[in-house]
């Protein structure tokens, strides 16, 4: 790429089971106000705004629309939405930067899981005609998948407890997080099956949430912020839904995507990874050529708070922000879409020093 | 693109044109902090609008100041006569409406608020119905009052003379 | 660092009608599709990335219905990209594909917007009964007739104007197989005595709701050079969105449509849209919008854009033909809609738009708008490589 784009400010909502006294537009308002004020800018300030959402989250069709006036988008702004999560949005909101018209870019996301059953909700994304009338939800599309990576060989359930007990031991430490606790992977094993073979702390907790990130380039990203979090490669595949037609136990997508923006180019100190249930990392660190890396999902990953059409662009976020914060150099983050790791998005950030 | 071929055993056999997938979901809507004190205003007879940091009256707001993207705070009662800045005349039953027909959907600009909400007109023959009426609020019963925008009925004219509408934002008077 | 050049080498859509009950979703986008590659000279493996659009998911009651679609669209391994802005998304979508290539990132990107109305209920989808929400006592032609009247006020102008838009987009219809709508008995005292909806629109003043898709395939300068067939160049492309609920905003001419016109004009070195642009494509799902867009547009000066239509400025042979397609008052997949807009005109300056085509069209504008006139998409294509 020949313009460079930095994350030059994260800010997140505190993590919530349930948001039941602000609308969205109201829950939006403060990260969107506290985004650009860690930025320094106004929305007067901001070239190109871009959100995800999804209407069937929120029970209501066009329901963007009126999230929108949260921004202040008066005079008319140059704006656009994405049916995916706020990862996209970074993606779509990156690619306008990169045609050098405007030097900044506001992208932000929300989403309520609790107004719906949203492992019913979620079903609703799966083929119409051939799958979706049978409702699989959510947890047991997982327990499949985790099904299959334990016939193979490739992990155990024990290896499951271990990711599920360290996500919300890191989880600790990070103030926004929904579930942090510290229970030692065995303790975990001794729990009976949520859906054989996912334990409930394999499973992500039910979030509401809300981010957004402030993107800015060149030399603008440099007189906004001492040390951006430059984006040095990004990218995003998928692959076909149907569950028969991939092998489950790798992520042939996110191993393109790591390709294309250059994981494995420079070593990594920390990762972030949108792996909404504990067997997921396993396969992800695979992907990724991050197999045995100590250093994932610090904050505690999707495992400690998992918006739907949030945790993904949290995921840039949190990685970006060890990076503007010094305490990180490089990292990737990742962001994942439709059943069973269907499509994912790759980004690598490294700090100048 | 080849033509798909139709197997030998199904030959014969009537085409699957259609699957019916009925799907129901509940969700239990939030509706905020603005539209909760609207609402409430509502279920004890009161219009209240929200005066935004930039200094509009939103009715019903549903929270944020479009000009600084900051919460509206600030309750503002509004009387419940405004000026009816245009309308339509329906002549169709649209779905789940029992109105009589044809009825008048009109934008009522409430005295002193800044955006215009949309409301039936009743009480007045469709071709009476004209942009710069003056019109009120009917209520339902004081025992029928509840926190949604059918506990107004309806606006009627109220006999004022009718007044020069002027474009919110454009500031074009016709 | 200047942009990469774009350009449209393929388009392709469906038949738009009703019910297309002979196709699945994934056989619908697919029609479009094929017919977009075929037109490029192109095979799916060509593709560097996908990108989808269309309206409210409730339309067709699947949720994010691209990842289902994913492999019918032929983006295993890709990139597949999802945009949702309302009514404009059609247009916005063929947006960020064009961006795609102008930021050097893909070669060669197929773009793809649908809606299968018919497999849903539409008007249960824009009308759930959200209990603290305002009644919405008259439907979706209840919240725009009322900013109709006000523009009729405001320019004086007469009633029959907006039954000379249907019926001009109507009899552009029957020149074009794909339109929805074929109606060869349709004439001015059809539209007059057709029901009065929303009065101050008439039933036949009204969009249809159509089942339908649209594709384009956008490509490099490198691949559109070796084209054997003309292209259409992208000259400029703009989106503007405001508010919802702003006492600032005119809904009758709102200025975000007037920015979205300025800034894609500016971008094509357009400085009298009006003489300079030989066709439009513009988004009329109510037949009034066309003088409305006239205006907002800056095609005509504010009150006259009524006096366009009934001086036939805006026929097939006036000399701003506006909707040579039909438009979407004949066909109506709402999340396809303003892609349709993109596609014809860039069927126009490349000289392939059939019967309805504007002779020696070499610049031509697309328009898309959504919500309560509140999203605006536009592009800019020309036959002349910038």
């Amino acid at each position: 790429m020949v313009i460079d784009v930095a994350v030059i400010a994260f800010a997140q909502m505190p993590n919530v089971r349930a948001e039941t006294v602000r609308n969205e537009v109201e829950m939006l308002m403060p990260v969107i106000a506290d985004v650009r004020a860690k930025a320094g800018l106004t929305q007067a300030d901001i070239g190109f705004t871009c959100s995800g959402s999804t209407d069937y989250l929120s029970g209501q069709a066009f329901s963007f629309v009126s999230t929108l006036d949260g921004v202040a988008p008066w005079p008319p702004i140059q704006e656009s939405h994405v049916e995916m999560d706020g990862a996209w949005a970074l993606y779509e909101a990156w690619v306008k930067l990169q045609l050098g018209d405007v030097e900044t870019a506001l992208v932000y996301c929300y989403g309520k899981s609790a107004p719906g059953p949203l492992h019913e909700v979620l079903s609703r994304q799966l083929d119409p005609y051939h799958v979706a009338p049978l409702w699989p939800d959510a947890i047991s599309l997982a327990a499949l998948q985790a099904r299959m990576l334990i016939e193979a060989g490739k992990a155990t359930e024990a290896d499951f407890a271990e990711v599920a007990s360290r996500s919300r031991r890191n989880a600790l430490t990070n103030p926004n997080a929904q579930l942090a606790w510290d229970t030692a992977a065995a303790d975990l094993l001794a729990e009976p099956c949520l859906v054989d073979p996912l334990r409930r702390s394999d499973c992500p907790p039910i979030t509401d949430g809300a981010c957004a990130v402030i993107l800015a380039s060149g030399d603008r990203a440099r007189a906004l912020r001492q040390r951006p979090a430059w984006i040095r490669g990004i990218d995003h595949r998928i692959e076909p839904m149907a569950l028969g037609l991939r092998d489950l136990t790798v992520s042939l997508s996110t191993r393109t995507a790591a390709e294309r923006a250059g994981v494995g180019n420079a070593p990594v100190d920390v990762a972030e990874l949108h792996a909404p249930f504990a067997p997921q990392e396993l396969i992800l660190r695979e992907s990724l050529g991050l197999a045995d890396h100590a250093n994932v999902n610090p904050s505690g990953g999707p495992l400690a708070a998992n918006p739907v059409m949030v945790a993904g662009l949290t995921r840039i976020g949190e990685v970006a922000q060890r990076i503007m914060d010094g305490t990180a150099t490089r990292g990737v983050a990742h962001a994942t879409s439709g059943p069973c790791l269907q499509q994912n998005l790759v980004a690598v950030l490294e700090g100048e020093d | 693109m080849a033509e798909i071929q139709i197997p030998a055993v199904l030959e014969g056999k009537e085409l699957v044109r259609s699957v019916r997938t009925p799907a129901r979901m509940e969700f239990l809507y939030t509706a905020g902090v603005a539209t909760t004190r609207f609402l409430t205003g509502i279920s004890e007879g009161k219009i209240l609008g929200e005066r935004a940091p930039g200094g509009k009256v939103y009715v019903p707001s549903r929270g944020a100041d479009p000009q600084l993207g900051v919460p509206t705070t600030e309750p503002v009662e509004l009387p419940h006569v405004g000026t009816l800045v245009s309308f339509c005349v329906v002549n169709v039953a649209f779905y789940g409406q029992g109105m009589e027909i044809p009825y008048t959907s009109g934008l009522i600009l409430l005295d002193g608020s800044d955006l215009p909400l949309m409301h039936l007109i009743q009480e007045c023959p469709v071709d009476d119905v004209r942009i710069g009426m003056r019109v009120e609020a009917v209520w339902v019963e004081a025992h029928e009052l509840a926190p949604n925008l059918e506990s107004i009925r309806y606006f009627r004219p109220n006999g004022e003379p009718d007044v020069v509408v002027t474009q919110p934002g454009a500031g074009v008077t016709w | 660092m200047p942009k990469e050049l774009v350009a449209v080498v393929g388009v392709g859509q469906t038949k738009h009608q009703a019910t297309r009950g002979d196709v699945s979703m994934a056989g619908l986008v697919r029609e479009a599709a094929t017919r977009a590659l075929a037109d490029a000279e192109m095979t799916w493996s060509d593709i560097d990335a996908v990108v989808v659009g269309k309206a409210p998911d409730f339309f067709e009651g699947v949720m994010m219905p691209e990842l289902y679609l994913a492999d019918a669209l032929g983006a295993t391994g890709k990139p597949l990209f999802r945009v949702h802005t309302a009514g404009s998304v059609g247009g916005s979508t063929a947006i960020v594909a064009a961006q795609l290539v102008q930021a050097g990132i893909h070669q060669r990107v197929l773009t793809v917007a649908f809606e299968k109305q018919s497999e849903s209920e539409a008007m249960w989808a824009l009308s759930m009964p959200i209990p603290f929400q305002p009644p919405l006592h008259a439907g979706a032609g209840g919240y725009f007739a009322p900013h109709i009247r006000s523009y009729m006020a405001r320019s004086n102008a007469p009633d029959h104007i907006g039954i000379l838009v249907a019926l001009k987009d109507r009899l552009n219809a029957l020149k074009n197989p794909y339109a929805h709508l074929h109606e060869p008995d349709i004439s001015f005292d059809s539209i007059k005595d057709s029901m009065m909806l929303w009065d101050p629109i008439r039933y036949a003043e009204t969009c249809p709701s159509s089942d339908g898709a649209c594709a384009m395939v956008l490509a490099s300068e490198a691949v559109a050079d070796r084209s054997t067939k003309p292209v259409a160049w992208v000259k400029g492309t703009a989106m503007r969105s405001e508010p919802t609920m702003s006492a600032d905003r005119d809904p009758v001419l709102p200025r975000g449509g007037s920015d979205c016109a300025a800034d894609v004009y500016q971008q094509a070195g357009i400085t009298d849209p009006r003489r300079q642009v030989d066709c439009v494509e513009m988004y009329v799902p109510f037949s009034w919008f066309e003088p409305m867009w006239l205006e907002n547009l800056h095609f005509a000066p504010s009150g006259e854009g009524w006096k366009y239509v009934e001086d036939g400025v805006t026929g097939l042979d006036g000399d701003l033909p506006v909707n040579m397609s039909g438009g979407v008052l004949s066909s109506n997949p709402i999340g396809a809609s303003g892609m349709l807009r993109f596609a014809e005109v860039a069927l126009q300056v490349r000289g392939m738009a059939g019967d309805h085509q504007v002779p020696d069209a070499r610049t031509a504008v697309g328009h898309a708008y959504g919500g309560g006139s509140q999203f605006f998409s536009m592009w800019v294509v020309g036959a002349d490589k910038p």
